[in-house]
């Protein structure tokens, strides 16, 4: 192996235990459900715009709801079957969100004009940057981290802005999480094709793949193949949460900080996560929309751990049934990683374009311990990577005095949950500077637009 | 199963080391050697002392809660025994058990309680309970028993003055610092730890250690303690430079009196500290110059509490000038 740089952001940060139980297994294809449940709002944005009816036949890649504006992103059929029904579901924060229901077909008839082989494609010369941003937008990609952000909105540069380097986040440093790890592996070639692409739309010379220096394995396979390709290389990084955090990645790479309000492109900077990468490959190379993902479905008392690809529709219940259903004891279903994902109170919700994981955990190992008065020990300052006071814009957000919390900048959170992971006094401060962070948000919104 | 399952906001984990009963139980650890020292010192009487101050913190701390607060007693997360301990360290081993009571509930009533409890003190409670201590009492606070010398006595113990003391009533006097070298023990005595005092003034040596228990533990970080000690050594040593029979030498300033525990064990609490490094240097800085401050121009012979209650004081200040920089955002002094 050989001696690395290992970078990191310098201002924070905490390290949970990784716990990355499944790192070891490959991906493998989880079966078509008897039913799928697409939601038309995977997406941050505008929900899309449904173009079926009930009793209507769909064909696997078909696009069954359409972007509507240019924040919102196309939603294609994940299965070959009928339109059972359109109905309110449930979806991962909790609400009940409009979906299309369909009752799948055992056998796949793909939609005209989609490659369905695993040979590597690689004559990307073929495609202009509009072309490539335009075949993103119509297999309806989102930022596949978790953020769910539609990518061509930001593939698409403001007037006046310029991008000069990308950046392509392998860091996943949310515990318990491989399915990025796994896609790094065994999709190298293509995650390098997808950046070149990406790097092509952007119009950039240059790309970095930021990997954790807990995936060796992956840092040498995508180092050896990036050789291949003209100004990419892959920069390891030191393990530190919140390390896959935009602006703390951007941060270790470039040493250039996004300015508080702004975004990446205003220091030159686009981060794109590998499964997004990935997405992107299969979308422009071989025209196939985003409609399966990779999923980690784990939890230490769960025996039949791994990271599926899955059809985005299949409902959580469907895969933890197929892994011999929940353990005895298990206290709370988590979507996403233990430290930012979204805690279900059903299993009958379905996996997503932004569901990078399944969770399982059990009851006493998350159950929230007595919360006892601040010491003012300053530990939640002190990891806090965006340089906040945490236990103050608590205290603000408990007596409701937002200009000062606006003061203390908490617009500014970046939601890594580290305040609250380390402590001493079980205080609840990611619940509330999350809660100040909207509130503040809202409020400079309303001011904005007065 | 399912509508018993559990919904709250990330993160859905929490650092497992990380309580308020674990960071106290550490300090009480890193106080051990020096405690247990201060018993082979002084004997029956430093026992006595110990355990009625820290069963007394508890006791009072349970009472006030429980009956005056009416609110459930936090007796377990070990600040009540913290304060107690850090107390029976700052008074000389024949203190009697009564004023020791009184000193207890001084800490813990008002230097605590009457605040709102942990968490909300401006100043010190252990502090508190011993500066009222010594304006209330000042004999039985500054008659301090000679190590060694009685041990099983208690309250009828041989005393003597100590080191800083004996400096002071000197230089007082008119006396060079030099014909009173032969009255006071050397430094490497001192460093030891055997020299008349409070039960927490000996032992720099033990001290030490705990201190660089709770620095790898991360309990606290350097930045206190070392601005603290640095601060009166420089200090100390910057006067003993311009007039070396009437200031005592840096070593001498740092090995005697409250400076070790006070650095390492007082200054560090948590509540009445600043939170950022930044914040904590000027704290300790500010700290280390009071100490000389009052110890050479002062009537006091020993400035550590003052030094440390004063600074409490400015703590919100500190805090509120030294925040962390928020990422994304500039200077503003820069721009100007």
């Amino acid at each position: 192996m050989p001696e690395y740089k290992l970078l990191t952001f310098p201002k924070g940060g905490v390290h949970p235990p990784e716990n990355k139980l499944t790192a070891g297994l490959a991906i493998e294809q989880f079966p078509i459900p008897s039913k799928v449940y697409i939601h038309v709002q995977q997406h941050i944005g505008v929900p899309a715009e449904i173009l079926v009816k009930p009793k209507e036949r769909v064909l696997t890649g078909q696009l069954i709801a359409k972007a509507k504006g240019f924040v919102s992103a196309n939603i294609h059929s994940s299965v070959t079957g009928t339109v059972f029904k359109i109905d309110e579901i449930y979806d991962a924060s909790g609400y009940r969100k409009t979906a299309v229901i369909i009752t799948p077909e055992p056998e796949d008839e793909w939609a005209e004009g989609i490659d369905t082989s695993d040979e590597l494609r690689t004559d990307i010369d073929q495609f202009t940057p509009e072309q490539i941003i335009q075949k993103v937008k119509e297999a309806g990609i989102v930022g596949m981290g978790g953020a769910t952000f539609p990518t061509h909105v930001k593939l698409s540069i403001p007037e006046g802005k310029k991008c000069d380097i990308l950046i392509i986040n392998g860091v996943e440093c949310e515990p318990y999480l491989t399915s990025d790890h796994r896609l790094m592996l065994e999709k190298t070639e293509e995650i390098l094709v997808g950046t070149r692409l990406l790097m092509k739309a952007l119009k950039v010379e240059r790309a970095v793949i930021g990997i954790e220096a807990n995936k060796p394995d992956a840092i040498e396979k995508m180092t050896e193949a990036a050789k291949k390709y003209e100004g990419i290389t892959v920069q390891p990084l030191k393990v530190k949460y919140p390390q896959g955090g935009e602006k703390q990645l951007i941060k270790a790479i470039t040493g250039r900080e996004v300015p508080s309000g702004g975004l990446p492109i205003d220091i030159g900077a686009v981060v794109q996560n590998v499964g997004t990468t990935f997405a992107v490959y299969e979308a422009v190379m071989k025209n196939k929309p985003l409609i399966e993902r990779i999923v980690t479905i784990t939890g230490k008392d769960l025996e039949r751990r791994g990271n599926f690809r899955v059809r985005l529709g299949t409902m959580v219940k469907d895969i933890i049934d197929y892994v011999g259903g929940l353990p005895e004891g298990t206290g709370k279903v988590v979507l996403g990683g233990p430290m930012m994902g979204k805690a279900t109170k059903t299993l009958n919700v379905p996996v997503g374009k932004g569901t990078s994981g399944i969770l399982l955990m059990r009851r006493e190992e998350t159950k929230r311990k007595e919360v006892l008065p601040c010491i003012h020990c300053a530990r939640c300052v002190m990891v806090c990577p965006q340089g906040l006071e945490p236990y103050l814009i608590m205290s603000l957000a408990e007596r409701g005095m937002w200009d000062k919390a606006e003061e203390a900048h908490a617009q500014d959170c970046i939601m890594c949950g580290s305040c609250s992971f380390v402590c001493p006094s079980n205080r609840p401060l990611q619940d509330y500077t999350q809660f100040a962070r909207n509130t503040v948000m809202s409020i400079m919104r309303a001011r904005k637009n007065k | 199963m399912e509508n018993k399952l559990l919904v709250s906001y990330s993160p859905h984990i929490h650092a497992q080391s990380a309580s308020v009963q674990r960071i106290m139980l550490d300090v009480i650890l890193a106080l051990m050697p020096a405690v247990l020292f201060s018993f082979y010192l002084f004997g029956i009487g430093a026992i006595i002392v110990t355990v009625v101050a820290v069963a007394s913190a508890v006791l009072w701390e349970w009472l006030i809660a429980k009956y005056l607060l009416k609110r459930k007693p936090q007796i377990w997360d070990l600040s009540a025994a913290l304060t107690g301990l850090l107390l029976a360290m700052n008074v000389p081993s024949n203190l009697p058990i009564w004023m020791v009571l009184i000193g207890t509930l001084v800490a813990i009533g008002v230097g605590k309680m009457s605040f709102g409890g942990l968490g909300q003190n401006i100043f010190n409670p252990a502090l508190v309970g011993r500066v009222f201590l010594l304006i209330s009492f000042p004999v039985a606070m500054t008659s301090w028993p000679v190590p060694l010398k009685s041990r099983m006595s208690y309250l009828d113990a041989v005393t003597g003055a100590t080191p800083l003391g004996i400096v002071k009533d000197g230089v007082r006097n008119g006396e060079k610092i030099s014909d009173l070298m032969h009255q006071i023990p050397s430094h490497m005595q001192m460093f030891y730890g055997v020299m008349g005092g409070s039960l927490g003034e000996m032992a720099a040596l033990l001290l030490i250690l705990g201190g660089i228990y709770l620095i790898i533990r991360k309990v606290i970080s350097w930045h206190i303690p070392v601005s603290i000690i640095g601060t009166v050594f420089l200090f100390g040593g910057l006067l003993w430079l311009i007039n070396p029979e009437k200031y005592p030498d840096p070593l001498f300033q740092i090995l005697t009196g409250g400076v070790m525990l006070g650095a390492i064990f007082m200054a560090t609490d948590y509540v009445t500290s600043p939170m950022t490094p930044k914040g904590k240097l000027i704290f300790g800085v500010s700290i280390g110059l009071l100490i000389v401050i009052i110890r050479e121009w002062g009537a006091y012979p020993e400035g550590v509490s003052f030094a440390i209650l004063i600074m409490n004081a400015f703590v919100p200040l500190i805090d509120k000038y030294t925040k962390p920089r928020v990422f994304g955002t500039m200077k503003t002094k820069k721009q100007n």
